[in-house]
């Protein structure tokens, strides 16, 4: 029977009217994106606001859903960017500071070891050379003792490094579980240094994600090209100070043990050898502003926390008259002279700046040093332009293809067409109001994907018809062809629309990008199409008929 | 007067010919393979890494000039076409600059692609360039494993749908007509030499749950019909179910090939390849949900006892007995 509760019309009602209130937005674009972004920036500045965004907030209620449906890069332009992060670069960095704790413990053991070096490698481990190897496994055992457990859901007992002996060296690494850890900060660092260097731009909403296990995907709408993306989030801004062992013009000589040579910014040819340990680095930086030196020359104040300061501070102390590189980005940037003991954990960076430079400098140095260099493995510039063409095409596509949908439809019908033709608008209103809801991102396959949704939305409208059209050929009444259409038709709805959902599923799982914007505007698409045609239409059918009765129906 | 597509009540035969049908679509299956040994695909970038540049100029496009631009860059691989689209104006000239992966892992470098935009710059002064997409070798290595991997898991995931909902019969021949599908629509972009890239990837996804879309109501009205008409032949059961969902299955392909086709004509150049994709995969779909699906389960028969109180656990939707 025709009978749907009171309870059911409501709950269906108010679901689509919930719908299309989501989705109104959508139809005010540029004032609810004016409104959304002054009530961010509102927020930011801690509750201030200037007229104009006073303006902005007030031209969109704020009692109404203001959810918009992001528009993709292809859709919007702007920059896109996949970077992989060498996260081996920091295994080295970790073997330094434990080279740095070993040092001492060995020297103290001296006169068991005799001498000790520490011998260059290709890869991420630490080898010391000794001396006397007849107890090298005491040694050994030494530095064993300096390993600390790591902290895994699983690593019962793991040690950060592990040791063994090989010949006359020691030989340090870093444990899986240790490397996996250090992975995991690297990537956690990447991501979170990307995110305070895209912010300081202030573009809208950038896309900053961890992909996989040394991925990071960046996508900055509205930004002119992916280079200038590359050359914000790309520079690692590797602050060190170094302590100066020579200065060469030969950029081939070769460095000793443990040392590095870098070439000098501002002079040409000239490249200084250094120690390859830091004494301090940018880690330890709690400020940086640009300023001026005593020359009124460009420059960059910094501060270092306590444990830099005091670094620092010993340092400056016993190598009074030394030169002392300051490197950033493995180019020395100044060698001043120690001129005397610096205890405050302050200093300045003089060089060949000018303004913008030191300002931009200072940005890098305060969002703090990528841990680790990246590679780009992907970038992609759309220009906005071409966005907007995209959209006015996808625009009028999509409402031709509803005009030709509805037309059929209604031809082939009749009333019944019309009925179904009003739920096919409520539920591309629907399918926005979800998509804004959920803060998901149409992109141009996106489109096609509600373009398709278009098409095959009538379909499950289309198997009830086809069925009522059968029941109505048996013989049956009104009421009970309507009925049964519905029933019947409904294992075929289900079955068709589970297993394209389910393709759907793989789609969004496996895809990337706009192939992922496809799925779920396909995905979403399926699910209110399903819940029209079994619902939605099904109440206007009933209303209609509850009015009018008809003897016979013609489908 | 009701608009129809097919005549109110049909009673075609579709299998008189069942072996002509299945062997036409066997051999196409087979002239899809050979295109995509002997032509390969056009891949583009996503699949090969490499770069593409899109211009868009007030001038003509002079590709012979473009190329000579760039011929001292030493790029290796460069390819140029002009870009026609009917959405475009009189003075947007538009033309795609695809150049090959350069080595190492990582996508182009920012000068060689300044040195490409200056060389073109002095053909052109008016160029612009409306997007610029490059992709190193490593990541479009994965992408087409990721991309063989999800056409696989839909129809694995499909195959066990069918098979639990239905039996293992009707799971065989409609995997059967995905594969199908799948493999004329590899094979048009082959011989057509049509760029294959990521959305096309997704437009085969689309292809397979569409066509399923088409292949399960089929196979819903078989399933219901070998309930009603026990002691039926199997053929005349499918005949009589393909009859009866004629009609649906005609105009739900419609209603998505006229939004598709506005999609195709309106849509721009940018998703042109994608949406024919479609196009083709609804065309072969439908056919394929009759011609082969319906035909394999044909050759295959069904298990007709449905009286064990197993054959309704899948049905808990059908339940329709008055």
């Amino acid at each position: 029977m025709l009978n749907i509760s009171i309870f059911r019309r409501v709950v269906i009602i108010l679901v689509v009217v919930a719908g299309l209130v989501y989705a109104m937005p959508n139809l005010f674009y540029p004032r609810v994106e004016s409104h959304n972004d002054a009530a961010r920036a509102i927020e930011l500045a801690g509750g201030e606001a200037t007229p104009e965004q006073e303006a902005d907030l007030s031209a969109w209620p704020g009692w109404l859903p203001s959810g918009l449906v992001n528009l993709g890069l292809d859709l919007r332009g702007g920059a896109h960017l996949l970077a992989e992060v060498q996260v081996e670069d920091v295994y080295k960095q970790r073997m330094d500071s434990i080279w740095q704790e070993v040092f001492p413990v060995l020297r103290d053991a001296r006169d068991i070891v005799g001498t000790i070096r520490r011998v260059p490698t290709e890869d991420s481990s630490l080898r010391i050379r000794i001396g006397d190897t007849t107890n090298i496994d005491d040694a050994a055992q030494l530095v064993r003792a300096l390993a600390t457990p790591v902290v895994t859901i699983t690593g019962t007992g793991s040690t950060n490094f592990t040791v063994e002996v090989d010949g006359d060296e020691i030989v340090v690494a870093l444990s899986d579980a240790e490397k996996l850890a250090t992975d995991d900060r690297t990537m956690q660092q990447s991501v979170e240094i990307i995110r305070r260097r895209v912010d300081e731009v202030g573009t809208r909403e950038p896309t900053i994600q961890r992909q996989g296990e040394d991925r990071i995907l960046i996508q900055v709408p509205g930004l002119g090209s992916a280079d200038e993306l590359k050359a914000l989030i790309g520079t690692t801004a590797q602050l060190t100070f170094q302590p100066v062992v020579g200065r060469t013009t030969d950029a081939e000589q070769v460095a000793g043990p443990n040392t590095v040579i870098y070439p000098a910014v501002d002079e040409e040819g000239v490249f200084y050898i250094l120690e390859d340990v830091p004494v301090v680095t940018g880690e330890d930086l709690v400020d940086a502003q640009p300023s001026f030196d005593t020359n009124g020359r460009p420059a960059v104040n910094f501060r270092f926390n306590p444990h830099g300061a005091r670094l620092f501070g010993d340092y400056t102390a016993e190598n009074v008259g030394s030169p002392f590189a300051i490197v950033l980005d493995e180019e020395v940037i100044s060698a001043p002279r120690i001129n005397e003991h610096i205890p405050g954990g302050s200093g300045i960076i003089t060089g060949n700046f000018n303004v913008e430079e030191s300002t931009n400098l200072a940005v890098l140095l305060r969002a703090g040093a990528l841990p680790a260099e990246m590679t780009f493995l992907e970038e992609r510039t759309i220009g906005p332009e071409l966005g907007a063409d995209s959209i006015a095409a996808g625009e009028i596509a999509s409402l031709v293809a509803f005009a030709g949908v509805l037309i059929f439809m209604a031809l082939s019908y009749g009333w019944f067409g019309i009925m179904a033709n009003v739920a096919l608008i409520l539920n591309v209103g629907m399918l926005f109001g979800l998509l804004s809801a959920i803060g998901a991102t149409l992109t141009l396959p996106g489109i096609a994907g509600i373009v398709l949704t278009i098409g095959m939305a009538v379909d499950a409208n289309v198997l009830v018809f086809e069925r009522i059209r059968e029941e109505i050929k048996a013989k049956r009444g009104p009421a009970r062809s309507i009925d049964l259409g519905y029933e019947k038709a409904l294992s075929a709805i289900i079955d068709a629309n589970i297993t394209t959902f389910l393709t759907a599923g793989i789609l969004f799982i496996m895809g990337s990008g706009p192939v992922k914007g496809f799925a779920v505007t396909l995905g979403l698409g399926l699910i209110t199409s399903v819940f029209t045609a079994i619902f939605v239409t099904r109440l206007m059918v009933v209303f209609w008929f509850e009015r009018r009765r008809p003897k016979t129906l013609e489908v | 007067m009701r608009l129809r597509l097919v005549p109110q009540d049909t009673n075609w035969d579709f299998f008189s010919r069942s072996y002509l049908s299945l062997g036409i679509s066997g051999a196409l299956m087979v002239l899809s393979i050979v295109a995509f040994f002997v032509f390969g695909l056009n891949f583009g970038i996503d699949f090969r890494g490499g770069t593409t540049i899109r211009t868009e100029s007030a001038q003509p496009v002079d590709v012979g000039a473009y190329r000579d631009a760039m011929a001292p860059l030493g790029l290796g691989d460069v390819s140029i076409s002009e870009v026609f689209d009917p959405s475009f104006g009189p003075d947007q000239n538009v033309a795609q600059v695809r150049i090959q992966a350069q080595d190492g892992d990582e996508a182009i470098s920012v000068e060689t692609i300044q040195a490409v935009e200056d060389a073109l710059t002095s053909v052109d002064p008016d160029i612009t360039f409306p997007s610029v997409e490059s992709v190193g070798p490593k990541v479009s290595g994965e992408l087409i494993l990721s991309a063989i991997e999800a056409v696989i898991a839909a129809i694995a995931t499909v195959l066990v749908y069918i098979w639990l909902r239905f039996e293992w019969q009707f799971s065989l021949g409609a995997v059967a007509a995905l594969v199908h599908d799948v493999t004329l629509t590899i094979g048009v972009f082959s011989l057509f030499q049509i760029q294959f890239d990521l959305a096309i990837i997704a437009a085969l996804l689309t292809i397979v749950g569409y066509s399923l879309n088409d292949t399960v109501v089929v196979f819903d009205r078989v399933r219901e019909n070998l309930r009603r008409f026990k002691k039926l032949d199997l053929k005349e059961v499918l005949n009589l179910s393909i009859n009866e969902t004629l009609s649906r299955t005609m105009m739900t392909s419609v209603t998505t090939l006229l939004a598709l086709i506005s999609l195709f004509v309106l849509g721009g150049d940018v998703i042109r390849n994608f949406v024919f994709a479609m196009i083709w995969g609804v065309v072969v779909g439908t056919y394929s949900s009759v011609f082969v699906a319906s035909a394999i389960l044909f050759r295959l028969g069904v298990k007709r006892d449905w009286s064990k109180p197993d054959g309704e656990a899948g049905t808990q939707f059908g339940k329709t007995d008055p």
